[in-house]
Formats: structure tokens, C-alpha cells, sequence
């Protein structure tokens, strides 16, 4: 079958390249019908082929949809492949990132996928915010045989339920957020505890993990009330009004955002919180912990990143770079993004090679550095061991910040691998 | 009791927050018949505005109501900028039209909000007198609500005495009854809705800045806001004040108490609210039947068999399709396959929303319960792609004609609103029924059989497909059927004269597009290999509105050539441009300017006009 190419590159009737990605099965016999696809296919590997071209990354993330965390978060890559660029690269070879806004949807994810594979011929994909269009792209990668590395979606499904031989994920999952407040909560030592989450898989599957995690700690504990506000669109009032008439000894929250503002001043000016021991997850991140300014409650045991007060030098040297270069301290995002690009590096470095399969296997127990100290990726079900701090809000000079923090290693907030096992299939 | 008393002053500040945000939003529609998409847009900018202007004035009571007005101000002149630079240039265009040009305008406000005042959540730093609370049965309610609770009343009096006791008020309403009278008694009817237009803006500006005590500015108030005015404005009865007052006591009451009851319910609540009212009070809670609007002839012209050359070109589209695998890589096809499935999704649309006269804002049902099904045929019951697309389409032909006995009742935006809370409903249960649909999660892995897997392969399927079925709506819509479902459209009373059945005929439309919307849905989960409840979201639905509007409504070809540039040129911004949604807001608020009966229809008038000529 002839055909017409945009590019003059690439065989045209090659079959699947020795590298690369592969074209999911179609029997030989179909193949003539195909070749389009199968010679546009193999052309990265014409591409790989140049030497010492640069190693791209296909990066997609949300970035018109949720600017707040993402834009931070784009600062913190791109400062990240330009000190590695200065370092000589990986491989010996220079990276590069082409960026994609998938504007919040799945379904837009996915042809972006394609267009980052097939026209931009990149190595690999990483990105993802939400947790659906994280799903939505591993589910392609294993589809199309690429690799896909998760930065920031936290669902579990990512890397057990769903878990697949070519998906990896950086970020502590909402598991892992749970497990790591957990102790600190069995501290407080109360009984009668309610909840408040947004109403999606997130908050139910916080709300379920810290649940079923310290009735383990404390069997005494009691969950008497939850509320589910909708994401974005919490009646606070109505809310805090339901939690306070429980009279419950704590409370554990997993709204963040502008939720969390509005949850935040009805509960001050309401007095939820007087008296109360609060547990709140991703509420010291300072994408989250800024806009509460000088409403923040003081003493909330969180997760998060005390940007203002880390003292270690890998932190501190990542802070002054990102200052340096943004003028304005890293947030969350921005570590995600820094460490999302040096977890690749890293996994690239120890598998030797860009090609998928070589990837997909080489990424596994590759150690890597991140603002936040030493990181792997877990061989068993391919999640990073990038840890997060736990410690208390408090208030200072009008501000929100972390006191009381400890860095809590990802590895250490992880079940037993007999039960991960369990709760990965593939 | 306590409890009763201090949720029932918390549903009531609710109640408050939302009518000062649907007030603006009525007054408009009542006036103009503008469906004002932009008014959530105008609610974020107040929130915005108010945050910079209340950050610098004095915290103290008297600078904070002052603070207030003038953010209502501010928005109120770029409220009559918008009116006066493209709303006044529209109003005689099809209804609906004015929807897509305020679309354009949310999408520019969008990135312009987020480049002035940057990625972050802003709050303002609330004052002590701000944060008190008056003690209530050993409960402590916030004096700033309390304060709320008022402010609705009294902008509900000021509004009423505003459009009773002054003689702008009267032209105003002489205006709503009867525009043509009124500029025929020498009114000018210009500066009537320019300032109709700000005082919506400025209710809207003021009312984003008084949640500012209780919320931070952020970047997604602009859609979230949006929907609870419109739900607040058709349950109250569209342009009735009073009736948006009640609508908004309902609402923020049984949002409050529905908390303490069912807290899992939050995400649906509201359109369930809907839904009932709409069913048992098909013009709202106080509204009036819709006056029956004096249509151009034109605009509703018959469409016949298409022109020659029109013919033409559709074959030489079609057969370029054809041959489209053998010249373009797997991206580009991916690309085409959407444009395929968008152009049976917005003809889905249009056969109700042209010949039938039932415009829709919850398309996305049968699109989301096509991919679904289809989801649920192949991943649970094992069933080939085949038995997948079919039970796609039956599902949501199925599902449309039960909901259909509802919608056909209804006519104009109410219908359209019924058709939003169904979807709404539908995507709460995609979202909640973890087990069943794995909640936001998705179903994954939905990935077409080998055969049908490669790009070109699946393209050809989709065209296939694609274009049988929407050869087939056309085909349908110039039988008997279509004709009769024009007439019960144009003249409900003579249609039933010689013996039409409106109400059979509307339903059967439904169904036909409800099935074709299905298989649109069921050929996006091949495609996407998974399917998620954004497929149902509001956002969804409003893009096969675009689609439908961009092209020109009163033509066959007109939702083909939405779907193919709307799509088209959201897939290429998307890859260029950061700004997309600044460039995508422009370029269709140029379209609407420059195709004011959509492209098809403008260029189908222009062709016969030259004719003519």
C-alpha cells in the first residue's frame, strides 16, 4: 500500500522497530492494512537512532484547569531539566519536556498521549494532577506499550488496583497520607471522631484508609458523622453547623482549596475547632496553607511542605535555586516537578536506555535525589518512596506555617509487601 | 431544636447568597432574553474586584459597604461594555445565539482573570467585626451571615421598588412585555438594556464581593456559580425576582437540612430540587408561560433536500475522509475520529433543537449513558465492540424516551434546564456509584478488539458509523415524522388541529437522539479506551450547545460544521497556546459577529441572496 507522509523519515512498510514503542497485536496478515500506522510507529526509533539528540519527555498536566497547583509545578520541572541539562544530561544526552494542558479531562489526556507518541515521537510520558486523567494514561500506556510516569495523582488504584507493568508514580498516595497521620492522631486519644471530605474517590478513600488505620492504632475509636461536601461547592455553614451538633472529640478533614477556605472561617467564627483535636491531610501545603492567611487554626496536625523553616541542605538548596529563578518560594507542585524530573533521570540513568521495556523494568529500585532527600522507586508496585512532613499549624506574624514537623520517609508509610501483593493484581 | 433553629439561619444566609447571585441573571433574562452564560463570570470578577478594592479601603464597616458598591460599579461599566461591543449587535439573531457569544466571553474572562491576578486563591483578611458571632441556643451563628440573611430582602425591596415605583422601571417592564411597542412609542431601547445589562452586572459584581468574608476568590467560582443562578432562576420562574427569592429559600433551606439528613447527597441535591419543581410547575415556581416570541420568517425556513452543490461538496468531504488513513499519521486520525463523533453528538443535538424546538443543556446524559452501557456490555458481560456500540445506543435511546415523557411537557429554557438537572442527576450517579461505575475513577480499559484497534482501522469504523447514522437523522427528520415535528415546533395549536400528535412527535425526536448521542458516547469509550463521568459533565453538554449554535441551527449541515471547527480548533489551540481559552473566546465571539445565524446559516443566506440578486 503506498502512502503519503508528513515527514520523509522511517521505512515504509517497516515492521515493528527494535525499540520503541510496539503496536499493540494486530496479526501479520493484516499488516499491509496497517502499515500506515506500524511505519509511523517505528519512526522514533529513527529518531533514537540520531545519538545525541535529546531524550523527550511527554509531559501533560492540567494547567488552565487548576493553575494553582500546576503552574508551580511547571516552575519546579523546568528548573529541574535545566540543572540537569547543566550537569551533561543522562545517558549523554541533553532532555527536553513537551508540555501539554489536557484542561482537566480524560478524554483529552489521551489524544494529547497520542500527539506526544506519534508526532512528537517522545521517549516516554509523565504528568497527571487529577486522579481520573492519571488512570486515563496509564491505562494508554499499557495499551500502547509506553511508559508513564505519575507525578502528583494520588489515588491508589494508580499503582495497585489498576497498577500496570508500565505505570510509575512519584507522589505519597492518599493511603500513604492517611498512615502518615495516623500516629499522631491515635495521640490525641479521642473517641468520638467525624469527618469532612470533598465527594469524590480522594476524600472516600482518605476517609476510608485513616479509618480503617487507626481503628487498627486504637480500636476504641468511633466515627459518628461525616459530611461530603461537594468539590468546590461546600455549603460551610450547613457543614460545620452538622459536624458541631455531633460534639465529636476530632476531626478529620480532607477538603483543601477554596473548600477548605470557606471550612476554615465558618469553623473559626463557629468555634468547631475550639477544644477540638483536628487532623487534616495536604493542608500544610503551602498552595493550601497560604490562602487560610491569618484565619489558619493553630495546632492541626497536617501533611505538607514547611517550605519556611526546612532546614536540610538538599531542601535548602532546592529553595534557593527555585527563589533565584522565580523570585518566590516553591510550593508543593514545584517539588513534585523538580522531583518528577529527577525520578525520570534517575530511572533512565539505571535503565541504560529510552526503550520502553528496557524502562519499565530499569526504573524499578532506581534511587533518586528530590528537594526532600533520597527517593526509589519500589520495585513491587512501581510507587516512589518521596515521603511528605507531618506537623502542626500554627500561625506566625499573619501567616500560615508548619511547626513541629518531622519528615516521614514514603518507604515507612507503605503496608507490608505480602498485602501489597494482595492489593496489586497485575 | 437548637440544631433546627441554627441550620435553619444558616440555609437562609445560603438562601441570600444565592438569590443576590441569581438576581442579576433574572433581571437580565426577564428584559433581554439574554441567556447570560457570562454571569458567573461577572460573579468571579466581583470577587476578584472586590478583593483589590477591599484589600485598600479601611476595615471598617461603612468603607466595607462602600467597598462593595463600587466593585458592583466596576462590573456593572464592564457588564455594559460587553452589552454594548457585542450583545447589542445580536439581538435579533436566533434565540440562543446570545448563549454562544457569552460563552466566548467566559472563556476570555477566564484567562484574563488568571493573568491579573495571578494562579493563587485570594482571601481577604477579615477584621474583627467580621468574625463575631451572636450566641443562639448555645450555638454560635456568625453575625456576618446574620447580616446576609437581610441583605437578599433588601435588595429583593430595592429591586421592587426600583421596577414599580420609578419610570425607568416601568419602560423596563413596558420593555419585557412588548419590546416593538416600546421603541415604537420612541423609547430607546438601546440604552434600556445597556442599563438593564449593568444593573444585572452590578447585582453580580456586589454579590461576588459580599462572599469574600466567607470565601476566597478563586479561579473556579466563574462555572460553579453559573449553574446555581440558572437552577435558582428556572425553578423561580424565569425573570420573575420574586419567584428567584423563593427559589433561593427553597434551595439554601433544603440544602442545609438535606446536609444533616444525607450528607452523601450534596453532589445532586439541587438539580433533584429542579427536577421536581420542573415537573410539577413546568414554568417555575412563579414564572409565566413564555410569550410566544415573533420569529422571522427566515430563521425558520424549511429545510429541504440540500442544494446541489451543496451535495457536492459533502461527497467530496466524505470521499476525502475516505481516503484520509493513506495520507495522515495515527495523531491526526485520532483527531479526525473526535471530529466524526463530535459531529453525530451535535447532530444528536440538533434534531431536537432544530426541527424539534427543544433546545438542551444535558446532551451529555445520552452521550455519558451510551459510553456507560457500552462500557458495562464489553467489561462485565463480555460482549464483542458490536453488542458494546449497540447497547450504547439502545441504552440511551431507551433511557431518553422515560425521560422523555417529563421533557416534553416543557418547552424553551425550562426545557432545557430539566434536560441539565437529568444529567446532572445521571453524573451524580456515575460519580457515587463506586461500585458500579468506579466513581470518578472510571472504567478503564475499554479498548476496541484487535481488528478495530489500530488508528486507521477505528477511524473507519467511527466514519462509517458516524455518517450512516447521521445520513439516517437527516434522512428521518424529511419523512412525514420531521415535517409534523416542525409544525407541532411552529404552530403548536394548528399542528394539533389536523390531528399531530406535539407531544408523541417530541418524544420520538428524543429517542432518535438519545440513541444517536449514545453511540457518539459508546464510540468515545472505544476510542478513549475508558469512560468517566466527565463524559456526562455540564461541560459536555455545553460544548455540543456550541457545536449546534456555531454552525447555524436552522440548517442540516450547520451542527456538521460546528462540530468540525469547534473541535477542530479546540485541538489545535490546545497544542499552541497556553492562552487557548483567551484565542478560543475571541475567535467565537468574531464568529458570532461575523455568522450571526451560525456559519452554515449565514453562508446558506448569503449563497441565496446572491442567487437572487
Amino acid at each position: 500500500m503506498t502512502m503519503v507522509r508528513p515527514t520523509p523519515a522511517g521505512p515504509t512498510s517497516a515492521g515493528p522497530a527494535p525499540i520503541g514503542p510496539t503496536p499493540i497485536g494486530p496479526p501479520l496478515a493484516r499488516r499491509s492494512l496497517l502499515a500506515t500506522a506500524l511505519g509511523l510507529l517505528a519512526a522514533p526509533a529513527i529518531v533514537r537512532a540520531q545519538g545525541d539528540a535529546p531524550i523527550r519527555i511527554g509531559e501533560i498536566n492540567s494547567y488552565t484547569a487548576i493553575p494553582s497547583f500546576t503552574l508551580p509545578y511547571r516552575n519546579g520541572w523546568q528548573l529541574a531539566v535545566d540543572q540537569v541539562n547543566a550537569a551533561g544530561g543522562v545517558l549523554g544526552r541533553k532532555i527536553e519536556v513537551i508540555s501539554r494542558d489536557d484542561a482537566g479531562k480524560p478524554q483529552d489526556a489521551i489524544r494529547l498521549a497520542g500527539e506526544l507518541l506519534n508526532e512528537q515521537k517522545v521517549d516516554l510520558l509523565a504528568g497527571a494532577y487529577l486522579s481520573n486523567i492519571g488512570l486515563a494514561l496509564s491505562d494508554y500506556a499499557l495499551q500502547n506499550k509506553a511508559l508513564f510516569v505519575a507525578g502528583e495523582p494520588l489515588t491508589d488504584a494508580l499503582v495497585w488496583e489498576k497498577g500496570n507493568r508500565y505505570t510509575y508514580r512519584l507522589r505519597p498516595s492518599t493511603y500513604m497520607q492517611a498512615a502518615m497521620l495516623v500516629e499522631d492522631a491515635a495521640k490525641l486519644n479521642a473517641k468520638r471522631w467525624v469527618t469532612v471530605a470533598p465527594n469524590y474517590e480522594y476524600g472516600q478513600s482518605a476517609v476510608k484508609w485513616f479509618k480503617l488505620l487507626l481503628a487498627l492504632k486504637q480500636p476504641d475509636v468511633r466515627f459518628v458523622a461525616e459530611q461530603w461536601p461537594a468539590l468546590g461547592k461546600i455549603d460551610a455553614g450547613a457543614t460545620v453547623a452538622a459536624l458541631a451538633q455531633e460534639k465529636p472529640d476530632a476531626i478529620l478533614n480532607v477538603t483543601f482549596g477554596p473548600d477548605l477556605t470557606n471550612f476554615v472561617r465558618q469553623g473559626n467564627t463557629r468555634g468547631l475547632f475550639e477544644g477540638r483535636g483536628v487532623v487534616s491531610i495536604l493542608t500544610g501545603e503551602p498552595e493550601y496553607l497560604e490562602p487560610l492567611g491569618d484565619e489558619t487554626p493553630d495546632g492541626w496536625i497536617v501533611t505538607g511542605y514547611p517550605v519556611t523553616s526546612v532546614t536540610d541542605p538538599a531542601n535548602r538548596a532546592f529553595i534557593t535555586a527555585y527563589q533565584a529563578r522565580f523570585n518566590e518560594l516553591p510550593k508543593m507542585g514545584s517539588v513534585v516537578g523538580a522531583g518528577l524530573i529527577r525520578a525520570i533521570v534517575a530511572g533512565i540513568k539505571q535503565s541504560g536506555s529510552v526503550a520502553t521495556e528496557k524502562m519499565a523494568d530499569g526504573f524499578a529500585n532506581a534511587g533518586f535525589d528530590t528537594p526532600f532527600g533520597k527517593a526509589s522507586w519500589r520495585g513491587i508496585d512501581h510507587q516512589g518512596t518521596l515521603g511528605t512532613y507531618v506537623g502542626r499549624t500554627a500561625l506566625r506574624d499573619g501567616k500560615g506555617v508548619m511547626v513541629d514537623w518531622r519528615y516521614i520517609d514514603g518507604a515507612d508509610a507503605l503496608p507490608s509487601d505480602a498485602e501489597v501483593r494482595k492489593l496489586r493484581p497485575a | 431544636m437548637n440544631v433546627l433553629l441554627i441550620q435553619s439561619l444558616t440555609g437562609l444566609a445560603t438562601a441570600s447568597s444565592l438569590f443576590l447571585l441569581a438576581a442579576g441573571l433574572t433581571v437580565i433574562f426577564g428584559v433581554t432574553r439574554v441567556v447570560n452564560f457570562a454571569h458567573g463570570s461577572l460573579f468571579m470578577l466581583g470577587a476578584y474586584g472586590g478583593w483589590t478594592i477591599l484589600s485598600a479601603l479601611p476595615r471598617t464597616p461603612v468603607w466595607f459597604a462602600a467597598g462593595i458598591v463600587l466593585t458592583g460599579l466596576a462590573v456593572a461599566a464592564i457588564g455594559g461594555l460587553i452589552e454594548v461591543m457585542l450583545l447589542r449587535r445580536i439581538y435579533h439573531a436566533p434565540e440562543l445565539l446570545q448563549l454562544l457569544a457569552t460563552f466566548g466571553v467566559v472563556l476570555v474572562l477566564q484567562d484574563l482573570t488568571l493573568m491579573i491576578w495571578g494562579p493563587n486563591d485570594l482571601s481577604l483578611s477579615r477584621p474583627p467585626w467580621l468574625r463575631g458571632f451572636a450566641t443562639i441556643g448555645g450555638s454560635r451563628m456568625p453575625l456576618y451571615d446574620l447580616w446576609l440573611t437581610a441583605i437578599g430582602p433588601a435588595v429583593l425591596l430595592v429591586l421592587w421598588l426600583l421596577f414599580t415605583r420609578t419610570r425607568w422601571g416601568t419602560l423596563v417592564r413596558a420593555a419585557t412585555q412588548d419590546r416593538e411597542m416600546v421603541a415604537a412609542l420612541g423609547v430607546s431601547q438601546h440604552w434600556l438594556f445597556t442599563s438593564v445589562f449593568a444593573l444585572g452586572a452590578f447585582l453580580a459584581g456586589a454579590g461576588g464581593a459580599l462572599t469574600l468574608p466567607d470565601a476566597s476568590a478563586n479561579l473556579q467560582i466563574d462555572l460553579t456559580s453559573i449553574v446555581d443562578a440558572f437552577v435558582v432562576v428556572v425553578v423561580g420562574g424565569l425573570g420573575s425576582l420574586g419567584g428567584a427569592f423563593l427559589a433561593s429559600l427553597l434551595i439554601g433551606l433544603l440544602q442545609a437540612f438535606g446536609i444533616l439528613l444525607l450528607p452523601q447527597a450534596t453532589l445532586a441535591l439541587t438539580f433533584v430540587i429542579m427536577a421536581i419543581v420542573l415537573i410539577l410547575r413546568p414554568n417555575g415556581l412563579l414564572g409565566r408561560p413564555q410569550a410566544d416570541v415573533r420569529q422571522e420568517a427566515e430563521t425558520v425556513s424549511l429545510i429541504g433536500p440540500a442544494e446541489p452543490i451543496v451535495r457536492r461538496l459533502g461527497l467530496a468531504v466524505l470521499l476525502a475522509a475516505i481516503v484520509a488513513p493513506l495520507a495522515v499519521g495515527p495523531f491526526l486520525l485520532s483527531v479526525l475520529t473526535e471530529m466524526l463523533i463530535a459531529a453525530l453528538f451535535a447532530a444528536s443535538l440538533h434534531a431536537i433543537m432544530g426541527p424539534g424546538g427543544m433546545p438542551s443543556f444535558g446532551q451529555a446524559a445520552w452521550f455519558g449513558i451510551g459510553a456507560y452501557a457500552a462500557a458495562f456490555a464489553v467489561k462485565s458481560l463480555a460482549l464483542p465492540i458490536g453488542a458494546g456500540l449497540l447497547a450504547g445506543t439502545c441504552a440511551a435511546g431507551l433511557i431518553a424516551v422515560i425521560v422523555g415523557a417529563f421533557l416534553v411537557r416543557l418547552s424553551g429554557v425550562y426545557l432545557a434546564m430539566l434536560t441539565l438537572a437529568f444529567a446532572q442527576i445521571v453524573w451524580a450517579i456515575a460519580f457515587q456509584a463506586v461500585d458500579l461505575t468506579g466513581g470518578d475513577n472510571g472504567i478503564l480499559g475499554v479498548w476496541p478488539p484487535a481488528w478495530a484497534a489500530s488508528p486507521a482501522a477505528f477511524y473507519w469504523l467511527t466514519l462509517a458509523l458516524c455518517v450512516m447514522a447521521i445520513l439516517l437523522l437527516r434522512h428521518i427528520l424529511q419523512t412525514p415524522f420531521g415535517y409534523g415535528l416542525r409544525a407541532a415546533r411552529d404552530s403548536a395549536q394548528r399542528a394539533a388541529a389536523i390531528g399531530l400528535n406535539g407531544p408523541a412527535l417530541r418524544l420520538m425526536a428524543l429517542a432518535l437522539s438519545g440513541a444517536a448521542a449514545g453511540l457518539a458516547g459508546a464510540l468515545t469509550a472505544f476510542s478513549k479506551g475508558s469512560v468517566f463521568p466527565t463524559y456526562i459533565s455540564i461541560g459536555r453538554s455545553v460544548d455540543a450547545l456550541i457545536m449546534v449554535l456555531l454552525g447555524g441551527i436552522q440548517t442540516m449541515s450547520g451542527p456538521i460544521v460546528g462540530a468540525l471547527v469547534y473541535t477542530g480548533l479546540f485541538d489545535a489551540l490546545l497544542l499552541v497556546t497556553d492562552l487557548w481559552r483567551l484565542v478560543l473566546g475571541l475567535v467565537i465571539i468574531v464568529l458570532v459577529l461575523a455568522f450571526p445565524l451560525g456559519i452554515a446559516g449565514t453562508v446558506q443566506r448569503l449563497s441565496r441572496q446572491g442567487q437572487r440578486a
